[in-house]
């Protein structure tokens, strides 16, 4: 049994990758044009690092696209939602299983608006990770509770308005008056209005974009630093 | 000197005013005006009413609004709402639950609503205040947008893309009711309409689905409203859809902070008079010095020539935002906002 996400071939390896073909069926949401492309993409190469390098690619394209005001959020929303059920086919037949460390908590505070949610756990699965759902519309004490019972390392925190935003503030706090170490990367509108917000929140990182935060995690779990 | 409408008037057909208007959205901060909480604020015509005219005095502000807060519209379809100590009364958990429930749906009796007949009371109330000298400024949130309150953005985009019987079911249920509150909003004094949109923006749904979906919703919708309409992205950027926005009938484009403001005008063509776009979250952080130099280098930007209502990108001046920041808005405007503008 293979272990998912090993280290990153060389771009050259994935030199025949049908990225671009990929990327522009994802954004014109057509499932069935991007799995004819996946499953060509399996039959040539064989591994699932093809498989994954071809859906990172894409989804951080389409993550800096929408940064940069080029494609829109259902555009990037949509995206994650097909390549995570692309990826969730394809891994038992390289019998690939998630990884399991770290343990990536993931919640929206307060609001129960939960698409940034979903964008980023849709990227995080088809990256291989398993994130822990805790759901929509907790308090700040309700994922102080969830984080330390379930022994989490990176929480991810999504937030809809600017007072569930401030709220981030207060569970940083009570986290660490218990003594934990956990990351806290936080994201959602208020944060893309407000450069220094998360900051200000006492947050480790600001996650712009799902493949961001999945290159944040990534260094994490290799040791290094935000 | 002109009275508040007048000034709008002037600058909406593109005729340089005596001063920039005012159009700061304050709403729940009329709570912290009256010393109450948010939940008490609403709870009665007569506190909105009072917060409303304080404000527009206080800060020159050159409308006042009956909004309660976009939930109510959720409350009047029987979703739950939910009140928060520091920021906007917000839906809770979506009231269509599978995308079939749409068909068992029904069009609100605007007359059977509590917080629509509050919403109404307030406009009534506001119009016999100000008379014509400012205008009321009512709202709706358009029908493609609603969606997002009623089964969430995941089930809607669902909906959007893979069901299209569905959604336009969904589309003449919500237009029905929109028209019917924008005209009821309207009929009690309402000067003009404030349609948000925010689904609208390219920051939200790529324009070529918008063109296909919400920019007809819209074209329908404000077609059968009476009175004017004002679109508000709801800080979602505006000038990729500036020009397919003029064709929905629309008199006015609220844009974003992240939308240049002299291209709005420019691309607008004065077709459209544009609306924004002090950014209200950034505004947490400010204090006077810089309120002065972000209000003054707007006015500079957007007013010559008309056609600019001096405004917040958001929809809403958050609870956070300080008076003072408030106060220097006006001020600042009250310096370097007459016209003719002057060149830095």
């Amino acid at each position: 049994m293979c272990h998912l996400g090993g280290e990153w071939r060389n771009e050259m390896d994935f030199i025949t990758m049908p990225t671009e073909e990929f990327q522009t069926a994802l954004l014109q949401i057509d499932r069935i044009k991007a799995a004819e492309i996946f499953e060509s993409c399996y039959l040539e190469n064989n591994n699932f690092e093809a498989l994954e390098h071809l859906t990172m690619g894409a989804l951080e394209n389409i993550g800096s696209g929408w940064e940069d005001g080029q494609l829109s959020l259902s555009q990037v929303y949509m995206s994650g939602v097909i390549c995570e059920g692309l990826i969730d086919k394809y891994m038992p037949k390289f019998a690939v299983t998630s990884k399991k460390e770290p343990r990536i908590g993931i919640v929206v505070l307060q609001d129960h608006h939960a698409l940034g949610k979903r964008i980023v756990g849709s990227v995080l699965r088809a990256g291989g990770y398993e994130p822990i759902d805790f759901g929509q519309g907790l308090s700040a004490e309700e994922i102080v509770e969830k984080t330390i019972e379930k022994k989490i390392d990176i929480l991810l925190i999504s937030t809809l308005m600017l007072p569930s935003a401030l709220q981030i503030k207060r569970v940083v706090e009570k986290l660490r008056e218990k003594d934990s170490t956990v990351k806290i990367i936080v994201g959602g509108a208020p944060f893309r209005l407000d450069n220094s917000l998360w900051q200000k929140v006492n947050a480790d990182a600001d996650g712009k974009n799902g493949a961001e935060v999945s290159k944040i995690i990534e260094r994490l779990a290799k040791g290094g630093q935000l | 000197m002109m009275n508040s409408m007048e000034r709008v008037m002037a600058t909406l057909s593109y005729k340089e005013p005596d001063r920039v208007p005012i159009f700061l959205n304050l709403t729940i901060k009329g709570a912290k005006e009256l010393g109450m909480s948010i939940k008490d604020y609403y709870s009665s015509a007569d506190y909105v009413v009072k917060g409303q005219l304080l404000m527009k005095n206080k800060y020159n502000n050159d409308m006042v609004m009956n909004f309660l807060y976009s939930a109510a519209e959720i409350e009047a379809w029987g979703g739950e709402v939910v009140f928060f100590e520091d920021g906007p009364p917000n839906s809770g958990e979506p009231f269509i639950k599978r995308i079939e429930d749409i068909y068992k749906m029904g069009v609100p009796d605007i007359k059977n609503t509590d917080c629509l007949l509050k919403g109404l009371e307030i406009t009534k109330r506001l119009k016999e205040q100000v008379k014509e000298d400012t205008p009321v400024i009512g709202a709706v949130i358009s029908p493609f947008s609603l969606p997002v309150m009623q089964m969430g953005f995941e089930k809607y985009l669902e909906l959007l893309y893979f069901n299209k019987n569905e959604f336009n079911h969904l589309m003449k249920i919500n237009e029905e009711f929109c028209v019917a509150w924008a005209n009821a909003q309207l009929k009690a004094g309402a000067t003009a309409i404030s349609y948000a949109d925010p689904l609208a923006s390219p920051t939200i749904i790529e324009r070529d689905t918008y063109i296909s979906t919400g920019f007809e919703v819209a074209k329908r919708t404000i077609a059968r409203i009476k009175g004017s309409v004002a679109t508000n992205l709801a800080s979602g950027i505006a000038l990729p859809i500036i020009k397919d926005l003029v064709e929905t009938g629309t008199k006015a484009v609220a844009v974003s902070a992240k939308d240049s403001i002299a291209d709005a005008k420019r691309i607008a063509n004065k077709k459209v008079a544009i609306i924004g776009n002090l950014n209200a979250i950034d505004m947490v952080n400010w204090d006077r010095e810089k309120t002065r130099r972000e209000v003054k280098q707007l006015i500079q930007k957007a007013a010559p020539g008309g056609g600019f209502i001096l405004s917040d990108n958001h929809g809403e001046i958050p609870w956070q935002v300080s008076e003072d920041v408030l106060l220097e808005i006006a001020e600042t405007v009250k310096e370097y906002g007459n016209y003719p503008i002057q060149a830095e």
